[in-house]
This record gives C-alpha cells, structure tokens and sequence, in this order.
C-alpha cells in the first residue's frame, strides 16, 4: 500500500472536529490568510502564527469546470467557488458537487480532504474540496 | 512636468497568423508607428515593450529587425495591462524630460486554448485551481447576486461588442451575433457561455510619444495610470486562493481611475468614447462600473438602458472590444490606444463616435495590475 501524500506541504491539517486548512493568524492585527506565509499580506507584520480552521463553511460563490485547466490531472467536471470559513477567511476551493441545482449562495459546507489523483510514483495525492453538509 | 503627446500609432490586426513570428507582429506596429510619426531609427531616446509570452528580449528583438540604435530597451510584463504598464513607464520619461520622444509598443503571440500561466505553482495547477474562466465565472455570479445583472444581460454585452466590431477591419471576429446564438453557445462555466469569453489571439500595437504637439488636432495623452492590487479583495485579477470578508476594498481599476481622472483633469462625465476590459462580458460591466462610467450596482441597468452603445452618452468599446478583437495580452492595452487616437483625429471610420474629444482606455491583468489612461484632442 502507497502511503498518500498532500498536493503541498503545510497546507492541510486535522482538528478535533475534522480536517482543517493550515493558515497564517497576524500576531499585529489578527487576519488571516491562506496558504499561511511568513509575513500578513494586510499589515505585513512578520512573523504570523500558524492556525487551523475548518471543517465548517458556508457557500459564497459557485461555478463548474468542465474543460481540462492546465496541468490538472483530476476528474471532470469539478465545483468551484469560494467558501467562507470561521474568521470571515473566504477561500477559493473545489467543490465535490458539481450540479448547480444542488448549490446555492449560503449552503453550510464541509471541508474535506480526499486523494485527488494518483502521481507517477504511483502514490495518491491529497487535497481539499468541499461538499455540502449531508444534512443541509 | 511636460505635457506628453501622442505622435504615431501603429497596429498590427489582431487574430492568427501562423506563418508570422512575435517579433514580426511587434516590427509591424512599430514601423508603421514611427512612419507616422516621421521619426527615424535614432529619433527616440528610449523603448518600453509590453508583452508577456515572447520569452527573453522580446522588444529587443522587434528593434534589432529594425535597426539598432543603442537606446535603452525594456521589457515590460504586468499582464493584461503590460501594454498599459509600458506607455505609463514610456510617458513618465517624456514627462519628467529625460526624453523627447519614446517609443512604446506591445505585442504577443498567445497560445491555444485556457491561458497557461507560471503565476499559478504547479501544486495549484494539480490542484484544479488554474481554471481561468472559472474566477471569471465566479465573478459574474457575484454581480448577479449583489445586483440585478441577469444572464441576457451578459449576453447584450457580447451582442453590442460584436456589433460594434463588425465595423472594424482589424478585428478576428467580425459576425453580428444575436442574444440567441450567444444563450445557445456552449456554458464554458456558468453563468459564462463561450460567446461570452474573448479569446486569446496574436497581434501588435505601437505608439509613439513626444514633447513636441503633431500640429493642429494633436492628441494629448493626458494620463497613464498603474495601479496594483490590495489584500481582502477574493475575486481579483490577483486570482488569490483567500481574503477577507471586507467587501468595500478599492480594487485595482478604482485606484487607478481616481489617479488617472485627477492627472487629466477630467471626471467620467466628460469622456466621450471609452475602451475598457472585456476578457468576458461580466468583466466589461464591472469595468463600467469601476470606471464610473454607470454607477456601482448599476451595471445591469446601464445594459438595458442600451448603456455604451454606438449612439449612445458614452460608447463603449466602438473598436469592438476583446470580444471582437480577440486579447494578445501585450499589444491589447497598446491596441486601445490607437483606437482611441483614431477615434480623437476623427479617423475612425464606421465605427467613428463623433467629435469625441475626451477618450479613457482601461486593461487590467494577473497580478493584479490595472493601468487608466486618458487621451484628449
């Protein structure tokens, strides 16, 4: 068995509740941003704390991608959109539903962190998505 | 500083031309730019070119074709606004007197199909999130969400460009299209058909700056604006992966309007022809917006009043738009330009708005780079 592998370090977390984005948390005016970096992209404080959120959010914005992006090697068609995460931190993501008539603007959705494609060592690689909540 | 005045322009169309080079594009526009101008190889003292897919030297190689001279030559990239970020850089050194005439130009050879760009790293290409349309998908929906903007009204906006374009003979697409066909079209990402997107395509611009008026009806480049992205903003030409919840951020095309209406004196009432960014049809509403040629939230009002139509207040995109003329990212700023100074000499043609005096061009780009410039006779 290949031990799966994140699409990029630092990333990807799990917290008591579920999974989590790793994001950087300004230790000057407390904002945050995603991937986590070294400075606040809004005051440029450095350095920023590493924080998680997730896996609860809420739909802002959604569209479907059905043409092949540039080096994407995943499954067609694909949701996109933006979800808003505790925080007011809104992140652009794919959405495990792709059929319109399933979103709508304010669906409570959940992070989730599954193998994506399988990369030419032959290991799965994990991402982020989110799907609406099973109870929504 | 010194006024700064255009001089030359030259264009080469814009569609596909496979058995011309990049470099040969570029020499075209610049040819013809300084024919006009009446300005030889040695008659300028500095060279900006805007391009993004040309690779090393790019505006070096179109100069060598021509004639070398020694001048300083720069490469400009800042997206869809490297033209715009070229005339800016070229209009400063005419401004601030370390020259008398410059050179700008601008030109591109795009590749095919959904734009591949190194903005995105690769983990973020496998992650699905290098899907250009879709950002500007998302954008649509959220004018549509926050305002009255309807799915027809994205479709009249690609139904007026492409009317407009038809007039215009260094256009790639020249057809009429109806509010029909552009619904039947394909959904690329909804609420996004393909009749709503532009495509990338190939094609040159040049211009030709001086200190010196051309004589009587000269064109004044009154302003050149460039402005860059704020953080908080999740929807910009900056294609981030967060923000914040802080609507109400100025976006790149505020900034730089603002900047570009108090160089040239001049407010968004007083324009009489305008060319703005149309990569997709929700893009030119929400430049119309931005730019304040309608107001914020009256984007899809100002469609179905006939807002930016030849004929109308304030036509928008005479030339076409990128809708009809198809975006080469360097030359498209550089390309509006020219427009616009055909349009400000009376020597536009059929798609000529009359006695337009006061003429805004507007492109903003990966980066987020937004450039506003304003012509006037």
């Amino acid at each position: 068995m290949t031990e799966p592998r994140p699409i990029a370090p630092g990333l990807l977390g799990n917290g008591p509740h579920g999974p989590t984005l790793v994001v950087g948390r300004c230790v000057e005016c407390g904002r945050l941003h995603f991937p986590a970096g070294p400075a606040c992209p809004y005051c440029s404080a450095a350095p920023c704390v590493a924080g998680e959120v997730g896996p609860a959010g809420r739909l802002c914005l959604f569209t479907v991608v059905s043409n092949r992006p540039p080096g994407y090697p995943g499954p067609l068609p694909y949701g996109f959109g933006v979800v808003e995460m505790d925080g007011g931190l809104r992140v652009i993501t794919r959405l495990t539903e792709s059929r319109l008539d399933r979103l709508r603007p304010g669906l409570p959705m959940r992070l989730v962190i599954e193998p994506l494609f399988t990369d030419d060592a032959g290991r799965p690689v994990l991402a982020w998505a989110f799907a609406p909540e099973p109870t929504a | 500083m010194r006024p700064v005045y255009v001089t030359g322009v030259g264009l080469h169309p814009f569609g596909r031309f496979a058995d011309s080079t990049v470099t040969a594009l570029g020499a075209a526009a610049v040819r013809a730019a300084l024919a006009e101008a009446g300005v030889a190889r040695g008659g300028f003292q500095a060279a900006f070119c805007g391009t993004v897919y040309s690779g090393v030297a790019a505006g070096h190689k179109v100069l060598t074709s021509l004639g070398l001279s020694g001048v300083p030559i720069v490469n400009v990239e800042a997206g869809c606004a490297s033209g715009g970020a070229a005339l800016a850089l070229g209009a400063g050194q005419i401004a601030s007197g370390r020259a008398d005439t410059v050179l700008v130009f601008g030109m591109e050879k795009m590749p095919r199909g959904i734009i591949r760009s190194s903005f995105f790293e690769p983990w973020r290409e496998e992650a699905g999130l290098a899907a250009t349309p879709a950002y500007f998908a998302l954008r649509a929906q959220r004018l549509m969400f926050e305002s009255d903007v309807s799915v027809r009204d994205l479709a009249q906006v690609s139904v007026k460009n492409h009317r407009h374009g038809v007039h215009n003979p260094n256009a790639m697409y020249r057809k009429p299209i109806s509010l029909d066909e552009v619904l039947a079209s394909p959904v690329v990402c909804p609420p996004l058909h393909l009749l709503m997107l532009c495509s990338p395509n190939e094609g040159g611009a040049a211009v030709v700056l001086s200190s010196t008026p051309a004589g009587a009806g000269s064109v004044r480049l009154a302003a050149a604006q460039l402005r860059s992205h704020l953080a908080g903003s999740v929807l910009g030409e900056h294609t981030p992966l967060s923000g914040l919840a802080d609507d109400g951020v100025p976006t790149p095309t505020e900034m730089a309007a603002r900047a570009a209406y108090d160089e040239a004196g001049v407010g968004p009432e007083d324009l009489d022809v305008v060319e703005l960014q149309d990569t997709d049809s929700g893009r030119e509403i929400l430049s119309a917006e931005e730019l304040g040629v309608c107001p914020r939230g009256g984007g899809g009002r100002w469609v179905r009043d006939g807002g930016g139509e030849m004929g109308s207040a304030l036509p928008v995109n005479p030339s076409g738009g990128l809708l009809s003329k198809g975006e080469p990212l360097g030359a498209s700023a550089l390309g509006q330009v020219v427009e616009l100074v055909w349009q400000l000499r009376g020597a536009a043609g059929a798609r000529q708005v009359p006695d337009a005096t006061v003429a805004l061009g507007h492109t903003v780009g990966r980066g987020a780079n937004a450039c506003v410039v304003i012509l006037t006779r």
